[in-house]
């Protein structure tokens, strides 16, 4: 088992290596760079302009020697411009110069400078996390219960109207995107067209204070398309512990069927949901994204949206970064978890 | 010209009908549903003439209820469509209207049906579809958008104005809001408003049905193609070919796609060709797949395999060269007279392409994986058979099921994704119909005008539902057999 963790964990680092070194490529080609030039400095810059303004902040050196000065494993560079200013990559104004280090990179927990929000990445990235965090927390709490309900609910009796039922609905939430569901909640609850105008269309002041009011369709939005995929998961795997032959002779002893259902089939129909909502965290990153644009939520997707389009390139490797150890670890917990649930798998 | 109501004097009657019959019946299939949830097991009891008891009791009679509170529902629904051909222009109000635009598309549908299920037993897997009632309505939906899609493409039909022009004075106007005199277009009205540009919402809703479904089948088919001659090899042979191919493949998967998608697909990126390389990479797959199908079963007849061989590659050949070729990028080496055609969202359709490809690889590895350990498989490689001709013409018909079943999911996802692109404005000219677009232009005034945005947003979900519906339909006959 150690070995087991201890290989995926390489491969997990090695994985983040290669990602963020492509996120890094992408950004760093040169028309993306010439648009950063443009907006940061002047847009009516020359092309010589350019190269100066990019060269003077070590933007033109090579792809490899740029990466590893961002990953800490190159000594940062200094340069001095050709307007005779002196800049470096770990020159910080707010620090005396003697106490400048060489290397400043991820590894001595330098995550650089946005060049959009002007301030440094390791502050703005934990705000925005914090309230991804808020979001995602209250997603959980009304996602997870509501699949396993619904699913267990379905397969408890195959085939039957209580079945039927909440399986079209299922699927009807599974084809409903967030951007949908978002605009058709807005429209619905959040203006005066249909008389129903309960809730807030936007969810900028949820930051400082989350309220019914103000936080109820985005959760909602994200939740409801995520909900349908697990409690299929859930169905499918309750309605298959249901047909299994321990239930068939708990049932032949006379065991009620609530008990048969609570005691006997529910703890072994979650072992598969508990794998599908671990493998669901990374996908309902995507939803964050749309919803937080949607409703102008001030977290880690908003800052995603913001980075990319002004090519904010420290800002994004920060946010790649955090996505991508979300999604690695989430599918290491979920293997794990796999195997602590169900007796019958040994890694040896 | 007076303003269209939604249902005009057709909606005198036909409303309260259809109001009350859906609520009572989704109050009645609560109900049942939450009291067959406390009763105990059913015992169906036999008559004497071998039909089966009626189930007594409130639930019998809820089931009976349902019944019929649905012919209700369904018989008020084709009333509003079919009754507005009867009455004169502007009486049966918006719905009316549509009703009658869309005139070809039910015309179509209508014989798709009739003729499928009059042969449905000859039909294989396609006529089974029609024994269960979700995948019928699921397939309804889908050829509706198809049909509406094909309808508005080639012959114009169906929309009422140009999706693109705009008339003066029709910003952001309520639905049914008549157009000033002269205005070109076929109607005097626009039958789902104006949007902010005053252009007409419903004409650049089927305008960009169109756009989807041009896109999506294709990029779903690309990636199958890409995936299963990846995924085939991978699942077959195992070892470190399936280490690296899968490690590739989830390095793009734990890519969040929203992500990839703002690295891919904006028009710095575009300038260095990398979109370009990546189609033709991508686009390379379906002639090695097509090569290799062909070359395993015909290699030892050599003159049979070169007589197909040569029409099947050189037309694909032609066809691969002509999508990657294009004016004003990187790679443009056809001479204008070889060049078929450009694809002006080639971006958009590599980036799809490119996000669904490594999900289909995982699926086909793992049933090849599983597939690989039959006795069919050992026997034929004790008949000494090509591995190719094993991966392709053995365990590739037994994956059919699955696949097909992904299939159809994955164009419902291809949808969504095209929507998102959309959405954030990535790699689509800014007045393009298609929905994700029209959405995102929607919602910014949506606290103040939400019709436009409506109409693509359930479009989008109903052609999506559609697909989901058809794939648990065809999972459910697939199983029976």
């Amino acid at each position: 088992m150690g070995l087991f963790i201890l290989r995926r964990f390489g491969v997990m680092i090695l994985t983040a290596l290669c990602l963020t070194f492509i996120v890094f490529w992408l950004t760093n080609l040169a028309p993306n760079l010439e648009k950063l030039a443009k907006t940061q400095g002047n847009a009516r810059m020359s092309d010589e302009a350019v190269q100066t303004w990019l060269g003077n902040r070590g933007y033109l050196q090579p792809l490899p020697i740029k990466y590893g000065q961002w990953l800490g494993v190159v000594p940062g560079y200094v340069i001095e411009g050709t307007d005779g200013e002196v800049r470096g990559r770990c020159i910080d104004p707010r620090r005396p110069d003697d106490e400048t280090p060489r290397f400043c990179g991820i590894l001595q927990g330098d995550w650089g400078f946005s060049t959009v929000a002007k301030e440094d990445v390791s502050e703005v990235l934990p705000t925005r996390l914090a309230n991804t965090g808020k979001l995602m927390f209250w997603v959980m709490v009304v996602m997870v219960p509501g699949a396993l309900i619904v699913g267990v609910l379905a397969g408890m009796r195959e085939g039957s109207r209580t079945d039927r039922t909440l399986s079209t609905a299922s699927i009807v939430s599974t084809a409903t995107p967030e951007y949908v569901s978002g605009v058709v909640f807005i429209a619905l609850f959040a203006t005066s067209a249909f008389g129903m105008q309960w809730f807030k269309g936007s969810a900028s002041s949820a930051v400082q204070d989350a309220t019914f009011e103000n936080f109820f369709l985005p959760v909602m939005t994200i939740a409801l398309y995520g909900m349908g995929y697990i409690a299929r998961m859930t169905r499918a795997s309750m309605a298959e512990v249901m047909t299994a032959q321990y239930i068939r002779t708990a049932r032949l002893k006379g065991v009620s069927f609530p008990k048969i259902v609570l005691k006997h089939a529910l703890r072994n129909a979650l072992i598969a949901p508990f794998t599908v909502i671990m493998l669901q965290i990374p996908w309902l990153l995507n939803g964050v994204v749309i919803v937080e644009t949607l409703f102008t939520y001030q977290g880690f997707g908003w800052e995603l949206v913001r980075a990319a389009s002004n090519n904010d390139i420290e800002m994004l490797l920060g946010v790649s970064v955090i996505s991508v150890f979300v999604v690695l670890l989430t599918q290491l917990i979920s293997d794990i978890g796999y195997v602590f649930l169900n007796p019958r798998i040994r890694i040896s | 010209m007076e303003p269209l109501t939604w249902t005009g004097s057709l909606g005198t009657i036909l409303n309260p009908i259809f109001g009350i019959g859906v609520i009572l019946f989704l109050v009645s299939v609560v109900t049942q549903s939450v009291l067959t949830f406390f009763e105990g097991p059913v015992t169906l009891q036999a008559n004497p003439d071998g039909t089966l008891q009626s189930r007594g009791g409130l639930i019998g009679m809820l089931g009976t209820a349902n019944k019929y509170l649905m012919l209700v529902i369904v018989g008020a629904v084709l009333a509003y469509i079919i009754i507005p051909f009867f009455m004169g222009y502007g009486q049966a109000g918006i719905v009316g209207e549509m009703a009658k635009r869309f005139l070809p598309v039910w015309v179509a549908l209508v014989a798709l049906f009739a003729i499928s299920i009059h042969y449905k037993r000859r039909l294989g897997l396609y006529g089974k579809l029609f024994d269960s009632t979700v995948g019928m309505i699921g397939f309804g939906l889908v050829m509706f958008w198809v049909f509406t899609a094909f309808f508005f493409g080639v012959f114009d039909w169906i929309a009422t104005h140009d999706y693109l022009s705009q008339v003066s004075g029709l910003k952001n106007k309520v639905p049914g809001v008549p157009v000033p005199e002269g205005t070109t277009g076929v109607l005097p009205h626009y039958l789902l408003g104006g949007d902010n540009l005053a252009r007409d919402v419903f004409s650049r809703m089927v305008a960009g049905s169109t756009f989807v479904i041009a896109i999506a089948p294709l990029a779903t088919v690309f990636a199958f193609m890409v995936g299963i001659t990846l995924g085939l090899p991978a699942g077959y042979y195992a070892g470190r070919l399936d280490t690296i191919l899968s490690f590739l493949a989830n390095l793009i998967l734990a890519f969040p796609v929203i992500l990839l998608f703002y690295l891919l697909v904006t028009p710095e990126i575009v300038l260095t060709g990398i979109p370009s390389y990546m189609a033709a990479f991508l686009f390379f797959f379906p002639l090695i797949f097509f090569f290799v199908l062909l070359n395993s079963r015909y290699y030892t007849q050599p003159a049979k395999r070169t007589a197909i061989m040569i029409p099947v590659l050189g037309i694909l050949g032609w066809l691969y060269l002509s999508v990657i070729n294009q004016r004003g990028t990187v790679i443009n080496f056809l001479p204008p007279w070889l060049d078929g055609f450009d694809i002006t969202v080639l971006v958009v359709f590599v980036s799809v392409v490119f996000v669904n490809a490594p999900t289909v690889f995982r699926i086909v590895r793992g049933l090849t994986l599983d597939l690989r350990t039959r006795d069919y498989v050992a026997a034929a490689q004790t008949r000494g058979e090509g591995a190719w001709y094993i991966m392709l013409w053995e365990i590739l018909p037994n994956a059919r099921g699955p696949l097909i079943v992904d299939f159809c999911l994955r164009i419902g996802y291809t949808t969504i994704l095209l929507g998102t692109l959309g959405f954030f404005g990535l790699g689509l000219p800014p007045e393009s119909p298609d929905w994700g677009s029209t959405i995102n232009e929607g919602r910014k005034l949506l606290l103040v005008f939400a019709h436009p945005a409506l109409p693509p947003a359930i479009a989008l979900m109903s052609l999506v539902l559609g697909l989901n519906l058809l794939a648990d339909g065809l999972r459910e006959e697939s199983l029976r057999d």
